[in-house]
């Protein structure tokens, strides 16, 4: 068979809506956009547990401390599927890791924000993993089926997150005048940086038209941002938050809110590796790893010993 | 001292020590030297947590003076913490977790197995949960510990370190307190050195196969469980403590 007949077969199956598995046919730069969807996913949840395991020794109650930890945990767990999926496409997660420390990988640069209060780890929950949840709704349809998996699994997760966020917001409004202003500039803080996690809007982003063709996305940016606003801005209300943009508004005929303008300069910025954290993450990421070396070395050299034993 | 007097105690000691090394361990949260390793540490430190909550919640409803296990976690200076010292040392590298998790573990097994058959119905429904959870984490850190001793020169010499650093603080775990006596002698609590026998076989077993020493220091550091710390312990709860100090009364 032709290499044009093997496209059009591929193409055939994805618009019939059957899933693409490892052992299929799939173009290369079919499998290249993937791995590099997949494993910048799976940078993102190893990076993001940074900023909220910042909070571990000081979240306020027991209860908080086991929630939170209990999240962060499940973001090393999603790390850990996300990670399987890529190398089911042919890239191992040693690879996958060395091209993030090297700079070479992107991950979410929702993280390169601080997590400054006890209120940004709701802010997180509620925002963060709120817009999360709307684009990995969507990757449950994406066309590779290990990927589909994993997202059905995660999003399961993410949705107890997304509660367990605004649940903390909840209370601190209902809160003393402190807590309240913890929750304010929270919200003030997170708000564009998350509206930002969409991604650039369609008509500026690269890869979204070759990837809606091939149903690794199903939605544009631009859509699913107008989703997240559309669910979000009530919830604000209803806690008595302010979203901080000054041209929101509910706009009867169109059924949706109308809004500001994103600061471009500034989400491009914070991509190039300009952002208020971008050094410290990656700084953490290198550490944990040359520090855990002497630790993968002896699982290793032990397993080695162990399996040679057994064969003697 | 009262029998619930004891009681109050006891219960608070194990809300300590759970507590205070499910918080160290959880400093890795995010920082390990592999993914499988946060998430394993992340749960050990979670199951911890959930003991000292049990603990905590019922030495405030033994004390009977409205104190939850927040008011009893959070409301608390280093010298009315009653851990035991070994539980409050820094995280330090790998080796260091690793040791100070299975020097713990090879002690809250057999006490925990003991205290499952105790009468008093809420301290057999922790340690009957605890034990399976307990049971993992003394096999966690048993297997990590045979890897590093029999792993690498560079693991074996941290892990032997670690195990020389650390192996001051396990004296302690088997001195009872006065509260300890009389709970033991009312058949509540096993008599704590009753399982040094336990803990003397399963650290020998694990360390000749992991072909590390067993410190010959005879010297043992003690004071944990009256509250007198290493200066760890305050800066730990310092950070631990924070908000609940700066918004007294605040709900969270």
């Amino acid at each position: 068979m032709s290499a044009q007949d093997n496209e059009a077969l591929f193409q055939q199956r994805v618009d019939d809506e059957q899933k693409v598995e490892p052992r299929d046919w799939m173009p290369a730069e079919y499998r290249k956009n993937l791995v590099r969807q997949i494993s910048q996913h799976a940078h993102s949840e190893v990076v993001g547990m940074l900023p909220e395991g910042n909070w571990i020794t000081r979240a306020p109650s027991l209860r908080r401390k086991a929630i939170l930890l209990a999240k962060v945990q499940d973001e090393a767990g999603h790390g850990l599927y996300l990670y399987s999926a890529a190398e089911t496409l042919g890239t191992g997660r040693d690879e996958m890791i060395d091209q993030l420390l090297a700079g070479k990988a992107k991950y979410s640069s929702i993280f390169n924000y601080p997590s400054l209060t006890w209120a940004d780890i709701g802010a997180i929950g509620w925002l963060v993993d709120g817009a999360a949840i709307i684009n990995q709704v969507m990757l449950c349809r994406t066309s590779y089926g290990p990927y589909s998996r994993a997202m059905v699994r995660i999003c399961k997760e993410e949705s107890f997150h997304n509660r367990q966020g605004y649940d903390i917001l909840v209370t601190l409004c209902k809160g003393t005048p402190a807590q309240k202003a913890m929750a304010q500039d929270a919200l003030d803080r997170w708000w564009w940086p998350s509206l930002m996690m969409f991604g650039p809007s369609d008509k500026d982003s690269p890869h979204s038209a070759q990837s809606m063709k091939w149903k690794i996305k199903r939605q544009g940016n631009d859509e699913l941002r107008q989703v997240f606003i559309d669910r979000t801005v009530p919830q604000a209300e209803l806690i008595g938050l302010k979203v901080p943009d000054p041209k929101l508004k509910w706009n009867e005929s169109t059924q949706h809110y109308d809004w500001g303008e994103i600061n471009w300069e500034e989400f491009h910025q914070v991509i190039q590796g300009n952002g208020p954290c971008n050094a410290e993450r990656m700084a953490a990421r290198r550490k944990a790893h040359a520090e855990g070396a002497w630790v993968r070395e002896a699982a290793l050299a032990y397993a080695e010993k162990k399996a040679k034993r057994k064969a003697a | 001292m009262t029998q619930q007097e004891a009681l109050f105690r006891f219960a608070l000691r194990m809300g300590d020590n759970t507590l205070v090394l499910g918080h160290r361990i959880s400093e890795w949260c995010g920082h390990a030297p592999v993914l499988e390793e946060d998430i394993a540490q992340a749960n050990i430190a979670l199951d911890l947590i959930g003991q000292a909550r049990n603990y905590l919640a019922y030495a405030g409803e033994v004390e009977g003076k409205g104190r939850g296990e927040d008011a009893l976690a959070y409301l608390r200076d280093s010298r009315e913490y009653i851990n035991a010292l070994i539980t409050e040392q820094p995280k330090g590298d790998f080796a260091h977790t690793i040791v100070r998790s299975f020097l713990w573990d090879a002690f809250h097994l057999p006490l925990l197995k003991a205290l499952a058959n105790s009468p008093d119905e809420r301290l057999k429904g922790i340690a009957e949960k605890a034990v399976k959870e307990v049971t993992y984490h003394l096999r966690h850190s048993s297997e990590w510990l045979v890897r590093f001793g029999d792993g690498t020169g560079e693991s074996h010499d941290r892990a032997q370190a670690a195990l020389n650093d650390l192996w001051r603080f396990t004296g302690e775990l088997f001195e009872a307190d006065d509260a300890e006596r009389l709970l033991a002698k009312a058949g509540i609590i096993p008599q704590l050195e009753n399982l040094k026998a336990d803990w003397n076989a399963t650290v020998d077993g694990v360390l000749k196969e992991a072909t590390l020493q067993r410190p010959a220091g005879e010297w043992m550091a003690s004071g944990g469980k009256h509250g007198m710390h290493t200066e760890h312990l305050g800066l730990m709860l310092a950070e631990m403590q924070v908000l609940q100090r700066t918004h007294p009364g605040a709900t969270w």
